[in-house]
């Protein structure tokens, strides 16, 4: 009876002063939305970039030449050349762990055909890379092991380059020859569409030819390779897949126990942890951006509160000379910061998940909203809610109510 | 009536602010009884601790020594709790501003103190309200804003509030400070009206007119009661403003 008095009491003193209560409202829902957004799109960049990494396949393994990594970071390695091809072919025949490899070539290249003119990258690479990358083709077909071996002028292209060569995307461009860097190359199938990289570079915007058209025809060396890509038989093995590569290959390169290796062997997971790193310290980030954000709101919260401070404890003041206990003040204010800390926090929630929605359908932005986000942010601003709502009250409420009356 | 009924009794009451090393003695050792139905009007200069002796009589404020008894029980060694009951159903309090809640219709403003009866029922609390109002002749005004209404509506409607829980005493603190004297006579006619029907009240006035509604005047000076006597020639209000009523209506025919 007595508890819902206080209930009419409260409902009646926030419905007074509407402008107060949405004011102090508006700190909380500020707060509680920009958390939720900005952890929404910090868990949804982090998810993305690891279901890519993972869609490269969790079972490849990358021979870089070069052991200039330093933490997690290779330092201006394209230069040096240590890997040869006959590493690859070696991997192949003696490494019991691995499934695939392939030997990989990259160049700069310009495509031509008729008057249209572009500029793409050039793999050369056998056969098991498509199976390592899970590549497949779209028309046409794939080069076979009989067009590696003699150097075949064929290609497959990825969309972005049929699109620029031929204007449409849909367009067939199986059969026709365009001109590579001057050397006339047959395209011989399309790419199926594979969309951006976690990065940003258009995955589709390549050519990808036989291993030794393009290391015979476009590179300078024909004993050295950029790099291989290997596949291991199976996850649980990859870390003795890498172990044996290594062996191998400074068997190879007759490397003495105290020499360093002149080549890098990674894993998936290893570059998934690198990713994994720079995501969480993005993910920090939003974070104490957020953070800064529910201090803003809090801290509005807080102004409002310590402004109506001098009405409010009139109020109290009149409310006590009347009859009010200081408990039954301190239940009305209590209650007023539940409702406003409550109706801001559920707003908030409402527009902190709109705002994300509308980030991931407009800004192409993945966002992945997280209970945890959502539990944080409100607990955070009812609290402060509850906090200055309740802390001037009790002060006032222990006041005599005649030096409450006339406080100033 | 007779006096034998006491109501008040408070001995030797002192109230000292300190002030950093100044120390104000804002009332020093006031002894006084107060029988019921009585209406005393307390005098005096400003800063003579009449405020100050009304807030203690109205547990609104503490002493800081003496003793105060109520019908005979000891009110000093109550709790706040029991203090807030106090205030809530046996006094009606009356400021000379008004004290009541801006924003707020009168109705709402009236209702107030019942919300924290809890004897009063949910279904009561409207009735008696308006009951209140309309004994102070604002039933027309239930739902007006106080900054709709005049000053002298505005303490009808604190009035009301200090009526609504059928208070034994009415303390009023200068309450017609802020009005004109016509409004002033207004109010002393519900005053002794209250008071015919055995309210006592103990109001505090600086004006000598007001005062001779009352039936008692004590005069303050330096926190000491210096005088306390029978009114001799009790004005009485509504004959008073049936005077002015004849005067205005002369003026305005000449
Ligand atoms: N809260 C206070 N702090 C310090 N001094 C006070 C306080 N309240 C009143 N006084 C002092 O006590 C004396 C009596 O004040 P008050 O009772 O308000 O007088 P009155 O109502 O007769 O004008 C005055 O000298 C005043 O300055
Ligand atoms: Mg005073």
């Amino acid at each position: 009876m007595r508890i819902l008095n206080l209930f009419k009491v409260a409902y009646r003193s926030l419905n007074r002063n509407k402008l107060r209560s949405f004011l102090t409202m508006l700190g909380i829902i500020i707060g509680v939305a920009s958390v939720i957004a900005m952890l929404a799109i910090g868990e949804g960049s982090n998810q993305n970039i690891k279901a890519s990494i993972a869609s490269l396949g969790t079972n490849t393994i990358m021979i870089y030449p070069g052991a200039n990594f330093q933490g997690g970071v290779r330092a201006g390695a394209s230069s040096i050349q240590t890997i040869k091809l006959e590493d690859a072919e070696a991997i192949a025949t003696r490494c019991d762990l691995v499934s695939h490899v392939s030997p990989v070539d990259q160049k700069r290249v310009q495509a031509i055909y008729g008057s249209e003119n572009w500029g793409t990258s050039c793999l050369g690479v056998k056969n098991d890379y498509f199976t390592i990358r899970s590549l497949t083709i779209e028309k046409g077909s794939g080069f076979t092991t009989s067009d590696d071996r003699a150097a075949a002028k064929v290609c497959v292209v990825g969309i972005t380059v049929v699109l620029n060569l031929f204007g449409d995307e849909n367009a067939d461009p199986v059969g026709q020859i365009i001109r590579i860097n001057s050397i006339p190359v047959k395209i011989i199938g399309v790419l199926s569409k594979m969309g951006q990289n976690t990065f940003g570079q258009d995955q589709d915007d390549i050519i990808i030819a036989p291993f030794s058209t393009v290391q015979k025809r476009m590179m300078s060396s024909t004993t050295y390779v950029n790099s291989i890509l290997a596949s291991g038989i199976s996850e649980d093995q990859i870390n003795d897949a890498v172990d044996e590569i290594s062996s191998l290959l400074r068997e190879k390169h007759k490397l003495a126990p105290s020499d360093d290796n002149d080549f890098t062997v990674r894993t998936q997971s290893d570059i998934s942890n690198i990713f994994g790193t720079i995501s969480k310290v993005m993910t920090i980030l939003l974070a104490s951006i957020a953070s800064i954000s529910l201090l803003v709101g809090g801290i509005g919260i807080m102004n409002i509160m310590l402004v109506s401070v001098t009405e409010r404890t009139r109020e109290i003041g009149i409310r006590m000379a009347i009859g009010a206990k200081g408990r039954d003040v301190l239940i009305q204010f209590m209650i007023e910061s539940i409702v406003i800390s409550f109706v801001g926090g559920l707003i908030g929630i409402a527009l902190g998940i709109t705002v994300s929605e509308l980030v991931a359908k407009f800004g192409g932005w993945p966002v992945v909203i997280t209970l945890s986000s959502v539990l944080l942010s409100f607990l955070f601003s009812a609290v402060v809610g509850l906090f200055f709502g309740w802390y001037p009250a009790r002060k006032a409420a222990a006041l005599n109510p005649i030096d409450a009356l006339r406080y100033e | 009536m007779a006096d034998s009924e006491n109501l008040i009794t408070v001995k030797d009451l002192t109230k000292t602010y300190r002030t950093g090393d100044i120390e104000v003695h804002a009332l020093s050792a006031v002894t006084l009884n107060i029988n019921k139905g009585e209406f005393v009007a307390i005098m005096g200069a400003s800063g003579s601790g009449k405020s100050t002796f009304m807030n203690i009589l109205g547990c609104l404020d503490s002493p800081t020594s003496g003793e105060y008894l109520m019908e005979g029980m000891d009110i000093l060694s109550r709790d706040k709790n029991k203090l807030a009951e106090l205030r809530n159903n046996k006094f009606g309090f009356i400021f000379q501003s008004f004290n009541i809640l801006p924003r707020t219709s009168a109705q709402e403003n009236v209702e107030l103190p019942l919300l924290y009866n809890n004897k009063v029922k949910a279904n009561e609390r409207k009735e008696k309200a308006f009951n209140a109002l309309k004994s102070v002749g604002l039933a027309d005004r239930v739902n007006s804003m106080p900054n709709q209404l005049s000053g002298g509506q505005q303490q009808r409607v604190a009035i009301a509030r200090a009526l609504v829980n059928d208070p034994m005493v009415i303390m009023a603190d200068e309450p017609t400070g802020n009005l004109d004297s016509r409004t002033s006579y207004e109010i002393m006619e519900i005053f002794q009206k209250l008071n015919d029907k055995g309210i006592t009240i103990v109001m505090v006035t600086h004006e000598p007119d007001i005062a001779q509604f009352a039936k008692s005047n004590i005069v303050f000076k330096d926190g000491k009661i210096i005088a306390n006597n029978p009114v001799k020639e009790r004005k009485n209000a509504t004959e008073e403003l049936k005077k002015i009523a004849a005067l205005t209506a002369e003026k305005a025919t000449t």
